[in-house]
């Protein structure tokens, strides 16, 4: 069982009133003199918008850095695939936004479980961060005018979010990369793509170095700097069908956690509500739809079960149920992402869902096209109705999309600081990997933003706190630290490869997916918990004996190298259900049926929850470590979310 | 149950860039038409695999399109029949009983790592070389400070969706790979924040391109046919235009 509860180490949230807490621990911040920054190595790993924004400022900075992803370039990370926009209190639409009220929404949409500092921090630098990638040559979409154009997003009430079409991720990606390219060129930044991160060095219990796996040729390398970035990303694919990426991982993240990193909140999942719904056993990932359609689609299913295999044409006006537009009238169909998905799941839970397996609603797009015309609406959504018909076979311009949720995004990652940087002195978390400021959900258009300040906002100013004390260089690849994690990495890859059993990587990882769904998805109980306990280890255990690695370690491996994030998954999906079942209140994306109203809304306890779950590795996954960080509230007082 | 396609498939296969390669035929039986193209490759895998045998190696990650990692040449074309990433090519669009052939991007400037994987990075250095506006981070001005027409940022857009999957010069007989090039020198030109660097960029990209040992454009357009972002050869022109003036200052300077 639990072991009982002990505190973190300091957030080392900074004293003052809390609009003046950043920009006072700017200035308190300590500062490393030009010339002695160059002999500090700084080692990031990925490169999505945190990492390659991270690496780009710091090489502008003068530290030395050294950048790893998996991928064959960093442009490919999946930060890439984020559709809608960022959001940024810029008020250029008059539309009574400002820094409080992006502050305020966001830590309302996180259901008061992020810490305020963190969070109004995000949203002062929320400005920063459209200047500095409208200056780097982002083409966000802009009014006739000239000036840059604003959409609202799921759960805000303003227009706020800044986009580019629906591939606001890959231009503000570009952007990143085209900034640690021209810091490549430079000379100041060590680039090695397809290199995984398979453990992290501690030195004196300071994170000093990496070890790697060489995807081409198979070699294991050691690199050391004077501390670690992670850029590493979510843990969504431990449900193995989501909408992250094929290589999205939880394995840099997790092998931090075994070297003694905490795991912050590892049960708050997002369920985005607009994806396309799954379709066959052979899928190998689901795909989302923007939300931003939620602006001009409308979400129903039929009235009656009866009327379900209708086609949609067939089913009159007033034998639909506009769910969302019901339930909640002042949000309606752009009630935050938590909420919309939940009402999906009722509706289908009913009976009342819409095509193969009764797992879908629809999203309809007549009244829109209607109005505006079909020009307007393609103007607005074109690549994600290409999209959508691509992979379905259907014309939405003319049939409702039929959408389903889908995992999406963890909120939960890595525990840090206020300067980002963990409980291990020296390793920093950045972007979607550490337990942000999301708190137990996020909005949409935020990932983008916090991706963004992290990596070119936060940690160029913050990692100075930490290098200032330490003197550059002085840890080196000799040191043994090295050569006992690289040891370590050889064995559990020999390991892998010399199970020789009959099933593959993806059996056990479909397998894993499928239970995590059902016993930890949309949601969860105290029995699904318990089962979920119970079966994990079992599996793992199955994949130890039962495993089959073709091929070599010296080689180009993909089997090998899915296997080693597997075999992660199935250690942190133990973890993730333990805080689902210990964390005993409803909030955000995670729903526990226990604690929920009348009319089935979730109830949080903030008597008894209100405070961040960090858990440490104790050695054995039955038994984690608990740490509690409590969430203080000095400006905005909890109060119950209601989106009605 | 859905309906399902008996496939026959040609896969190229080579151990390394020193291999010389081979094709071999495998029995694709049973294929769901829903599944994806890359969905149909992992079935494949996974039955290669329970048979001890070793599964086709090929680059992947996003499955939506956006992330450029796909890239098979399928049936001699990049990205296969339809205008899209092989992820959003479905098996829909063949017929029971076809014969596929399924290629790596082929140039020598893309060496092939195993099996359908190819080396890009040289994608990289090309940006490396100048595809950047030359901003610290902290030093821009306000957002709205500097207007662009909208025209112009549709225009940039346009040229920026590019997602550098390489299938321009997969498809370009000379392998060049000026579409790429063109469409981020273009992309940067339409701005008012890239204009001050475009001599500079256009002169540099370019060169790097030649010494990445990339071919040079002959006009045959196969590059926009196969571009699965629909990117306009135009942008080619307009970056030959950018190009001569850059060299023909350069050079009375």
């Amino acid at each position: 069982m639990i072991q009982p509860l002990t505190a973190t180490p300091d957030a080392r949230i900074p004293a003052g009133p809390l609009d003046r807490k950043w920009s006072r621990h700017r200035q308190d911040s300590r500062l490393i003199n030009p010339k002695n920054k160059r002999k500090f190595r700084v080692i990031v790993v990925g490169t999505g918008l945190a990492g390659a924004a991270a690496a780009a400022s710091l090489s502008e900075l003068g530290y030395k850095v050294s950048v790893f992803c998996f991928h064959d370039s960093p442009r490919r990370a999946h930060s890439i695939a984020a559709q809608g926009g960022i959001n940024a209190a810029k008020n250029y639409q008059n539309d009574g936004d400002s820094v409080h009220r992006l502050f305020y929404d966001t830590i309302k949409g996180g259901d008061f479980r992020a810490r305020e500092a963190n969070v109004h921090r995000l949203a002062e630098i929320s400005l920063q961060i459209i200047d500095q990638c409208v200056a780097q040559g982002v083409p966000f979409a802009r009014e006739y005018g000239g000036l840059l154009a604003n959409r609202s997003f799921g759960g805000a009430q303003v227009s706020r979010t800044f986009y580019a079409r629906g591939q606001t991720g890959q231009q503000l990606l570009l952007g990143a990369y085209a900034a640690l390219e021209k810091e490549i060129a430079r000379g100041n930044v060590e680039m090695h793509s397809r290199s995984e991160m398979l453990d992290l060095v501690l030195v004196d219990g300071h994170a000093k170095g990496i070890v790697t796996r060489d995807l081409v040729n198979g070699r294991i390398e050691t690199h050391a700097g004077d501390c670690v970035l992670l850029c590493t990303g979510g843990y969504a694919n431990v449900f193995y069908l989501s909408t992250n990426a094929i290589g999205s991982n939880v394995t840099a993240a997790w092998r931090a956690h075994k070297r003694g990193a905490l795991f912050a909140n590892p049960c708050f999942t997002q369920i985005h509500p607009t994806c396309i719904p799954v379709h066959g056993d052979y899928q190998s990932k689901l795909t989302l739809m923007s939300e931003s359609l939620r602006n001009d689609g409308r979400v129903w299913v039929p009235k009656r079960k009866e009327d379900c295999g209708k086609a949609p044409d067939q089913i009159a006006e007033q034998d639909r149920d506009y769910f969302l537009e019901r339930k909640y009238p002042s949000f309606g169909n752009l009630a935050p992402r938590d909420i919309s998905s939940r009402a999906a799941k009722e509706v289908c839970d009913e009976g009342r869902g819409v095509g193969p397996g009764g797992l879908g609603v629809y999203l309809d797009f007549a009244e829109a096209v209607a109005e505006f015309g079909e020009d307007t609406i393609r103007d607005r959504y074109a690549n994600l109705f290409d999209m959508y018909a691509q992979i379905t076979g259907e014309n939405p311009y003319k049939t409702p999309m039929r959408i389903y949720p889908a995992v999406h995004y963890t909120m939960g990652g890595l525990w840090v600081d206020y300067n980002l940087m963990s409980n291990l002195p020296g390793l920093h978390v950045l972007g979607e990997a550490n337990f942000s400021d999301h708190g137990a959900n996020r909005l949409g258009a935020s990932a983008l933003m916090q991706g963004l300040a992290d990596g070119y906002f936060v940690i160029p100013v913050t990692v100075a706190n930490y290098l200032a004390d330490e003197t550059p260089g002085a840890v080196t690849a000799g040191h043994d630290a090295f050569r006992e994690t690289e040891k370590s990495v050889r064995d559990a890859t020999d390991r892998l490869l010399g199970i020789r059993g009959r099933r593959t990587a993806t059996s056990f990882h479909r397998e894993l997916g499928l239970l995590m769904w059902e016993n930890c998805g949309m949601a969860r109980s105290r029995q699904s918990l318990t089962e979920a306990l119970q079966r994990i280890p079992e599996l793992r255990a199955e994949f130890w004996e039962n495993l089959r690695v073709p091929g070599s370690g010296e080689s180009f491996n993909q089997q090998l190298e899915l296997a080693g994030r597997v075999a992660d998954y199935l250690e942190f999906a133990e973890l993730m259900c333990h805080d689902a079942l210990h964390r005993e209140e409803s909030c955000g994306g995670h729903f526990r049926v226990e604690h929920q109203t009348g009319d089935g809304e979730a109830m949080r306890n903030d008597e008894d929850f209100s405070f961040v779950s960090a858990w440490e590795h104790t050695g054995d996954f039955s038994k984690p470590q608990l740490h509690s960080e409590p969430l203080e509230f000095d400006v905005v007082k909890p109060s119950v979310r209601s989106y009605k | 149950m859905s309906e399902t396609l008996n496939l026959i498939l040609k896969v190229w296969r080579q151990q390394g860039p020193a291999d010389v390669g081979r094709f071999e035929e495998i029995d694709a039986k049973g294929i769901p038409v829903d599944a994806s193209f890359l969905e149909m490759l992992d079935i494949i895998n996974e039955r290669l695999i329970e048979n001890g045998a070793d599964p086709v190696a090929f680059d992947h990650d996003c499955r939506e399109g956006i992330c450029g990692t796909c890239s098979l040449v399928i049936n001699g074309m990049p990205h296969g029949p339809k205008q899209t990433t092989t992820c959003q090519l479905h098996m829909r669009s063949f017929r029971d009983g076809d014969v596929i052939w399924i290629e790596p991007f082929r140039a020598n400037a893309f060496p092939v790592i195993k099996d359908l994987t190819v080396d890009r990075t040289a994608f990289d250095r090309i940006i490396a070389a100048g595809g950047y506006v030359s901003v610290r981070t902290g030093a821009a001005p306000d957002a709205n400070s500097m207007p662009v027409p909208k025209e112009q940022a549709d225009d940039a857009f346009d040229a920026a969706t590019c997602i550098g999957c390489g299938a321009c010069v997969a498809a370009c007989p000379n392998a060049s790979a000026m579409l790429f090039a063109a469409a981020k020198i273009g992309h940067l030109d339409s701005l008012p924040q890239g204009k001050p660097e475009t001599r500079r960029r256009v002169l540099a990209m370019v060169r790097t391109m030649d010494a990445e040992g990339f071919g040079n454009c002959t006009n045959h357009y196969e590059c926009e046919a196969a571009c699965p972002k629909e990117i306009s050869a135009d942008w080619i022109t307009r970056m030959n235009r950018l190009h001569n003036k850059a060299a023909t200052i350069e050079a009375v300077r």
